[in-house]
């Protein structure tokens, strides 16, 4: 039978790998974030959610995707239950997306099908993400979190088209093809 | 029947009748999201199914049986009588209350809220005020057990509390701690507003309350697995626990990392800055060692009875080993179930990749592997070990009892492995039916229906679960009494034990500071500048 000290220095062996295993988990995550940037979306930004219509930003008639006067491209979102508004948003591939997403009433939360593209959507808030679509198509964007009885027919569709098909208007809105 | 085993069968038969209806409800909801037709089903029944099946699983199932596991526990360790033994029965009857308060609204269907409650979406207050109920019939628990161990202390100074004892202390005292960010929320936020007190609600605050409680939550739920594994796996083994004094490490590193975590819950929120996401990230990547050194010790324990029993090499130690007992038979099929939920977990918790997965069925299938599988596995091995004790006669079938495991095990993997691959594709979470005419869902057909089967596994393993328990009814009473129920013992038994890991004063003291760290701020901030507050949304039909 093992002596309480040898049995000590197998279990504190073991307690040194577990930590090592740990702190290179640590630091991967690190690297990944300050080097790769991936982080969570963590866009701390608030807004009244009785009084979207009335903000500058999340009225009817500037949802969807618009080139900004600095070339950025950013698609406005509003979930509400149970639709988005728009429910078909265009972007173009392999450039720079900024999603900006809130909700007048409960909690949503968006992912899209094939990206990294999630973020939960809660009122009060505008959540952010940025991403790049690679491949061109229609892509589902579903509600995923739970937001009442009708949460299951509640989604859209982002819809990426190759660049040269990219064709914002004059005040740089672009909507989605006829489908 | 002595009163204290009459109060622990009490518990574990109210929560493994919870736990049988809610594996129906569970394959039922299965059907729904499948091509497969699911009879009954409308938008409104699969939430209302949803809420109940949650509500059974993480709030009855789990806290009754914990609540009975630790009356038996600390009977049997402390060898004294059990300390306010009708506190105990009026916690039970006040739990059973709360139980009834809550899922009648949600059998009425206006509570479909789901377990978790996403305020400002409101539901009868009645399922609230039920849950609060059940909240502090475990804080009566909490009280006894404390209460049990200081006596036991008293009347045995310089010794060591037996492990179990210790390990169900620590949990009842993280349960308190777990408990303050729930009770907060319904208290002061969820519940004025069911009332009509208040017409708004700030949801940054309370997701950030929810999580306070949601991880710690899971490992109040999975510490009595860790005390089968410590103090009733080695026994069943034939050999002895490895080290008692990293089964106390264990416990303790399992009290002050469980809690400053729960924001990994919210890394895909957007009230939150990416530092405290990131140093609660931290903190959880440290809540992966007490597992591994329990895998560690669980492992190097049963080598001994391996070897014992006359195992060979390198690996015959493993073939020798009494496979027969249901106790090391769960204990090795938890053990490879924690093999695939941790490495999800890992993933999960993994700050940015968490996009990856968020609110998919990779997520479902994680916490039902790791709590469905590993944990729950193990409350029937300690079910299977307890009966024959709680009621006095042997168990009529072992053979059925290994056939309901190994079913178990299967129905659980067969079911989880297709759900972790379709959150990989995309599949999102929380949805009553899926379109399958969608080319992009149709393609995830398939593997649906593979799941499907694994959950009408899993329910005929709960039926037999159920029927293995009420077959002791036809066993016959035994020609001698029982041989008298033991947890097992160390290699070498603690003698002199420092008061560090006899008691929990200074632990308190450090979750405290780590809780100050982790949710100070991000709680303050909700005060310091008040976020614009969400409308209430009511959803049982009353007024607003």
């Amino acid at each position: 039978m093992k002596s309480e000290r040898d049995i000590l220095r197998t279990e504190l062996q073991w307690t040194l790998a577990v930590g090592a295993a740990a702190g290179v988990v640590s630091l991967a995550i690190l690297w990944a974030s300050l080097a790769h940037l991936i982080n969570p979306p963590s866009n701390f930004e608030t807004i009244d959610p009785a009084a979207l219509h009335l903000s500058d930003e999340f009225t009817e008639s500037n949802l969807g995707t618009r080139v900004e006067a600095d070339g950025e491209v950013v698609t406005r979102i509003v979930a509400t239950q149970f639709a988005f508004a728009p429910s078909c948003v265009l972007v173009p591939a392999d450039r720079p997306v900024t999603m900006r997403l809130t909700s007048p009433d409960v909690i949503h939360g968006v992912l899209v099908t094939g990206t990294n593209v999630n973020t939960m959507i809660v009122p009060g808030y505008v959540s952010q993400v940025r991403a790049t679509f690679r491949t061109t198509g229609d892509l589902l964007m579903p509600c995923h979190e739970y937001c009442g009885i009708g949460h299951s027919q509640m989604w859209a569709v982002v819809q990426v088209v190759p660049a040269e098909r990219f064709k914002p208007d004059a005040q740089g809105r672009a909507a989605c093809e006829k489908r | 029947m002595r009163s204290v085993d009459r109060l622990a069968l009490a518990h574990l038969q109210l929560a493994f009748a919870a736990f049988v209806l809610a594996c129906a409800l569970g394959l039922w909801q299965m059907l729904a999201r499948s091509p497969w037709p699911a009879p009954g089903f409308t938008p409104s029944t699969y939430f209302q199914s949803v809420t109940a099946h949650g509500a059974a699983m993480a709030y009855v199932l789990t806290t009754f049986f914990i609540m009975g596991f630790g009356y038996f526990t600390a009977d049997r360790a402390l060898a004294r009588p059990l300390p306010g033994l009708r506190l105990a029965w009026a916690g039970f009857w006040l739990g059973l209350l709360g139980v009834a308060m809550a899922m009648a609204p949600v059998a009425l269907g206006r509570a479909s809220v789901l377990y978790t409650f996403y305020p400002p979406l409101t539901a009868s207050v009645w399922f609230y005020l039920g849950l609060v109920l059940v909240v502090a019939a475990s804080w009566i628990w909490c009280a006894v057990m404390i209460l049990a161990m200081r006596g036991w202390k008293r009347a045995n100074p310089g010794q060591a509390v037996p492990l179990a004892m210790f390990a169900t202390v620590a949990n009842a005292i993280m349960w308190v701690w777990t408990t303050a960010g729930v009770s907060a929320e319904l208290v002061f936020q969820v519940i004025p507003a069911a009332l009509g007190l208040v017409e708004t609600i700030d949801v940054g605050l309370s997701r950030t309350l929810f999580s306070w409680t949601l991880h710690a939550i899971v490992y109040f739920w999975l510490f009595p697995a860790y005390i089968a594994f410590y103090a009733m796996a080695p026994r069943a083994a034939g050999g002895r626990l490895y080290s008692d004094t990293m089964g106390r490490v264990s416990f303790v590193l399992f009290l002050l990392y469980s809690l400053p975590v729960g924001m990994h819950h919210l890394f895909m929120d957007p009230e939150h800055s990416t530092g405290f996401k990131f140093l609660q990230m931290t903190l959880t990547v440290l809540v992966a060692v007490p597992t591994l050194l329990t895998v560690f010790t669980i492992a190097a324990s049963f080598e001994l009875a391996g070897r014992m029993r006359g195992g060979r090499g390198l690996l015959g130690w493993i073939v020798a080993l009494p496979w027969r007992e249901p106790m090391v038979l769960a204990t090795g099929l938890a053990f490879f179930m924690l093999f695939f939920g941790g490495g999800g977990g890992l993933v999960n918790m993994s700050y940015g990749m968490n996009a990856m997965v968020h609110n998919t069925s990779w997520v479902t299938a994680h916490f039902h592997l790791i709590f469905g599988g590993t944990v729950v596995i193990m409350y029937f091995a300690i079910a299977y070990d307890v009966w024959p004790h709680l009621v006095g006669r042997p168990a009529p079938s072992l053979r059925l009892q290994r056939a309901q495991l190994w079913l178990w095990f299967i129905g659980m993997m067969t079911m989880t492995l297709p759900w972790h691959y379709l959150g990989l594709l995309g599949q999102w979470r929380r949805v009553a039916q899926f379109d399958y005419s969608n080319p992009i869902i149709a393609a995830w057909a398939p593997w649906v229906l593979v799941s499907v089967l694994g959950g009408a596994v899993l329910l005929a393993s709960a039926l037999l679960f159920a029927w293995n328990l009420w077959s002791f009814r036809h066993a016959p009473a035994p020609a001698r009494p029982l041989a008298p129920f033991a947890f097992a013992q160390a290699v070498h038994e603690p003698r002199r034990i420092p008061a560090a890991l006899n008691g929990f004063g200074m632990w308190n003291a450090l979750v405290a500071v780590l809780m100050l760290a982790a949710y100070g701020y991000p709680l303050a901030q909700f005060f310091i500048s008040p976020p614009p507050s969400a409308l209430v949304h009511r959803v049982d039909g009353a007024p607003p």
